[in-house]
């Protein structure tokens, strides 16, 4: 099969819209899930009693939900007509995926803050760095040993799950595909488009493979 | 004991398993067609599978409380399946994978108010015209959009696939699409503010129009949708059948019922069978 075809070169602009959307909503939904994660993993870990289980809360009721549920129900949520935070179905997906992601990137930090031993923090106080301090310094650096595979895991999954905030008029890949297939009748969108996931996630793959032999992570 | 009960249940399932008929031989109850055609390969599968929407008032519908398809669609379908003398089974069939149910042999025929255009006679044939729809806009009523060219700049909902979106993106170029599977989906985002118009065929809109308050159609319609009934190509001898169906009913009259009874109860007006 010629696999430059003309269809697919007649739609090359919208290709790489969809291209551009697909790699926005990956990598702003992975900075807000990091931020979320981290907050919610320190809410989890040295919260109080309240906000250890508002923490808790948000991860089992974000990870066993589906996120087309949950992007389904933001769009309309956040809809000029009721929040009116915004009607762009991308602003949509990023804070969708940002809060999906979160909830399990709160569990892969809390895992990696947890698995730093507590006599790290104790002694870090006690030589007299704050809170913070002690875990920029002490306790996210050895944390991150830990961390990073399942991260890197989890940047994979968000990659093929910007595909599913097609369902609510983004024009991202897998939206592309399907125009192109519905105005030239052929599939080659497709073939295209499953390329551009692979272009996206190999790279992320071959980057968790890397980490874990120079982090040691076998220790 | 336990071996008896085991025959008993086994002797069951032989009893049910012969009385079921398997569907290789069919009765044929409606008019005989050459062996090898297409009419009887259809009239052996004891059914004639139709490709509808449904959720376009007057066309293709599926009413929830009776769980029966109602429109115009249907009724075509239902009158080609009668003049096969099988039964007709309705899939729904959306705009993004009408076509490839057909070319994949998973209905028989799509009436799915698919517009015959050039670009589609390429991949399947099409029966007669069977009616011309215009795409038009759906707006709240306050809205400032009063034609297509108004749309520059502008949110517009429309469905994935359908010759509305291309129509759209020539006419206002820079106006920012977005596009839903379905129109139902494509109405909510209207009513709650995602978009600013709703463009496709007027006849989608009739009934888009009625399910949402406070919304109403403007600028007429900027295009001709001839819409036909889709067939597989390969099977000429299906489309004269169904475009010979299409002249009957025409002749008797009960084309103009159909259009009565689905159509213009929207459109307010008479229509007149193009063919």
């Amino acid at each position: 099969m010629d696999f430059l075809s003309q269809p697919l070169l007649e739609h090359s602009a919208l290709f790489w819209e969809g291209y551009r959307n697909t790699v926005l909503l990956t990598v702003g939904a992975l900075l807000g899930a990091s931020v979320i994660g981290v907050i919610g993993a320190s809410l989890r870990v040295w919260g109080g009693p309240a906000l250890s289980s508002l923490a808790v809360a948000y991860v089992e009721f974000f990870r066993n939900t589906p996120l087309l549920v949950q992007l389904s129900f933001f769009a309309v949520l956040l809809a000029p007509a009721n929040l009116g935070i915004t009607g762009d179905p991308i602003v949509v997906g990023l804070i969708g995926l940002s809060i999906y992601t979160g909830a399990y990137v709160t569990e892969v930090v809390r895992s990696g803050i947890l698995s730093v031993d507590p006599r790290q923090i104790e002694s870090a106080r006690s030589l007299g760095l704050s809170q913070v301090q002690s875990l920029r310094l002490v306790v996210l650096p050895q944390a991150i040993r830990t961390v990073i595979p399942p991260l890197g895991n989890l940047a994979i999954a968000l990659v093929k799950n910007t595909a599913i905030v097609s369902a609510i008029a983004a024009t991202e890949m897998l939206k592309v595909a399907g125009i192109i297939e519905t105005r030239t009748a052929s599939f080659d969108g497709y073939l295209a488009v499953l390329v551009g996931y692979w272009s996206l996630t190999i790279p992320l793959a071959f980057l968790v493979d890397l980490s874990e032999r120079r982090l040691g992570f076998a220790r | 004991m336990r071996k008896l009960i085991a025959g008993l249940i086994v002797l069951a399932f032989v009893v049910v398993a012969c009385s079921t008929d398997s569907g290789g031989s069919a009765s044929p109850a409606g008019p005989s067609f050459a062996a090898d055609s297409t009419m009887a390969k259809i009239q052996t599968a004891g059914k004639l599978v139709c490709g509808t929407k449904f959720d376009v008032v007057g066309f293709g519908f599926k009413n929830p409380t009776t769980n029966e398809v109602e429109g115009l669609d249907a009724d075509l379908c239902r009158a080609v399946a009668e003049g096969l003398g099988v039964p007709p089974e309705f899939v729904e069939a959306i705009s993004a994978n009408r076509l490839p149910f057909l070319t994949e042999d998973k209905v028989d025929l799509v009436a799915s108010t698919m517009t015959a255009t050039d670009e589609r006679r390429l991949e399947i044939d099409f029966s007669k015209i069977y009616y011309v729809a215009g795409q038009s806009l759906l707006v709240k009523s306050d809205s400032t959009i009063q034609t297509v060219d108004d749309l520059n700049g502008k949110k517009v909902c429309s469905g994935e696939g359908s010759t509305s979106e291309k129509n759209v993106t020539e006419r206002a170029p820079t106006a920012e699409l977005l596009l839903f599977k379905t129109y139902t989906e494509a109405g909510q985002a209207l009513a709650d503010g995602r978009c600013e118009a709703v463009s496709t065929d007027d006849t989608i809109l009739f009934g888009l129009a009625q399910n949402i308050p406070g919304t109403e159609l403007r600028g007429g319609v900027f295009t001709d949708e001839p819409l036909g009934i889709g067939i597989k190509k390969g099977k000429d001898d299906f489309v004269a059948f169904i475009d010979s169906t299409l002249e009957a009913m025409k002749a008797d009259g009960r084309l103009k019922a159909l259009y009565d009874k689905n159509v213009k109860p929207y459109t307010g007006q008479d229509v007149e069978a193009p063919f």
